[in-house]
């Protein structure tokens, strides 16, 4: 595939989203019965669904910590997720996305809680179009939230990156593919944490704060919304 | 410590919102949580730390929540099923994320693991009527059935709830339950774990009874949900007369 034009005459992106405009989002919670709790999140074209179950028993027994809960996190992205076949075992990038989620995740759950148990988190991408791992990081605080699960602040995951020298938020599989960096963050927007940063590529200083700063603005939008969706649960059984 | 409270009484709350503000503590107050009220100190504000709703009673603060699964306490009257039958005591699963133990002696006088046999008194599958009396979370809960009422359930029928709705199954002061009894005429223990065991003297006075509590699951947090429950039982069960 040759490289695309990303960023048109007229400065807008090739989907003609601004520099700083998120993708169309769409947000459900409680979503599967056999859940504790669920949620599914959708950027774009970008599909994820995420389920919590617990706190409950450790198997196996050994696993278990005598003076926490244990969090056990699957990152899997569907066979069906991208556009060639992607084989189902775990790969490499999956087990360590797996693994970046779960610790962003025991940063705000109050594990202490719940000794001698796990909560076990399994995200799964069901179609993949840039920033599945923030998507299914939003999703995963979200189930986690709808599990009643304590815990101090929602995690919202957006993605940043540079594509043609310019500085944008939210980019899809396209521009992660064409552009110079890439740059997921997990932003705890209540109490200002930031919980989970990788960047691909190079950023200078002054970019890099650029970009910190815009994935901030971007995620306190994603956070409202996500606080939205759990209200909106409640209030439609009222409605009814 | 006086608070700035920054909630209406029963609003919803989510993980994160602020409730309320320390106003007149001049002492740093280093950040802690409180897991019976479902809050969390930081930086002298309140925050929740789940979804549920904020309870305001004079100049305190606390979250009730709307989900989350049961989490044993000393005390607890809790209603299990017989998972398994060891040498000397039984394995009961009382939908917590750990097992409870009832040992042999507490349902058999002068137990000896050589003379009897478990499976004689319970076996797995049966459901028992229990209380916690240990539990401190580096061990099991252990259950005790020596108590009024407590013991093997013969009869009835078993109706699960959502643990966090057990509060409001009962209501305030025991009202919601005690409705629940007065119009169907069933007799209704209420266990901490979110099981609900009925005796009803016909079958269609539990169907209206079942109904009822899971209508009272679903709308937990509605307000005038007492009078609305009141409504729907003397509606169905009126109908019912009527046939």
């Amino acid at each position: 595939m040759e490289k695309p034009i990303l960023i048109r005459e007229d400065g807008l992106r090739h989907d003609g989203r601004k520099p700083d405009e998120l993708r169309p989002i769409k947000m459900d919670v409680g979503i599967l019965k056999n859940a504790d709790g669920s949620a599914y999140v959708e950027y774009g074209g970008t599909k994820v669904i995420a389920a919590v179950y617990g706190p409950r028993e450790v198997y196996p027994r050994h696993l278990a910590l005598p003076d926490r809960a244990l969090i056990r996190c699957r990152y899997h992205m569907a066979s069906f997720s991208t556009s060639d076949r992607k084989s189902p075992a775990p790969s490499r990038r999956e087990i360590e996305l797996s693994k970046v989620i779960r610790e962003a995740l025991e940063a705000v759950v109050f594990t202490e809680l719940y000794p001698r148990t796990t909560i076990d988190v399994f995200i799964e991408v069901l179609q993949a179009d840039g920033g599945t791992r923030t998507a299914g990081l939003t999703a995963a605080s979200l189930a986690l939230a709808d599990a009643g699960i304590p815990m101090k602040d929602l995690i919202a995951g957006v993605a940043v990156g540079k594509i043609d020298g310019v500085i944008v938020l939210d980019i899809d599989e396209v521009e992660d593919e064409f552009g110079e960096a890439d740059m997921p963050i997990g932003y705890a927007a209540g109490i200002e944490e930031i919980v989970l940063l990788q960047l691909n590529g190079v950023l200078t200083r002054e970019e890099f704060n650029k970009a910190l700063e815009l994935a901030k603005r971007g995620a306190e939008q994603i956070y409202k919304l996500m606080k939205e969706t759990l209200h909106k649960k409640y209030l439609k059984v009222l409605s009814e | 410590m006086k608070l700035r409270i920054l909630v209406a009484d029963r609003q919803i709350v989510r993980p994160g919102d602020l409730l309320a503000e320390i106003e007149d503590s001049t002492e740093h107050l280093e950040e802690r949580i409180i897991p019976e009220k479902h809050i969390y100190i930081k930086n002298k504000k309140i925050y929740s730390d789940t979804i549920g709703l904020a309870t305001i009673t004079d100049n305190d603060v606390q979250v009730i929540p709307l989900e989350g699964v049961y989490f044993p306490k000393k005390d607890d009257i809790v209603i299990g099923l017989v998972v398994g039958v060891g040498i000397t005591n039984w394995i009961i699963d009382i939908r917590a994320p750990y097992k409870a133990i009832l040992n042999g002696s507490e349902v058999i006088e002068g137990f000896n693991p050589i003379q009897h046999d478990l499976r004689d008194y319970l076996d797995i599958g049966e459901y028992v009527l229990a209380k916690i009396t240990i539990f401190d979370r580096t061990r099991d809960p252990v259950l005790t059935i020596k108590g009024k009422g407590l013991g093997k359930i013969t009869e009835g029928a078993i109706i699960e709830v959502k643990p966090s709705r057990i509060a409001r199954i009962i209501g305030k002061k025991g009202s919601m339950l005690n409705l629940l009894t007065t119009k169907t005429g069933c007799n209704i223990t209420v266990a901490q774990n979110g099981i609900i065991w009925a005796r009803c003297p016909d079958n269609n006075k539990l169907d209206v009874l079942v109904k009822a509590i899971k209508r009272i699951e679903e709308k937990a947090h509605m307000r005038g949900l007492t009078e609305e429950i009141r409504l729907f039982l003397e509606k169905e069960l009126g109908e019912k007369r009527e046939k």
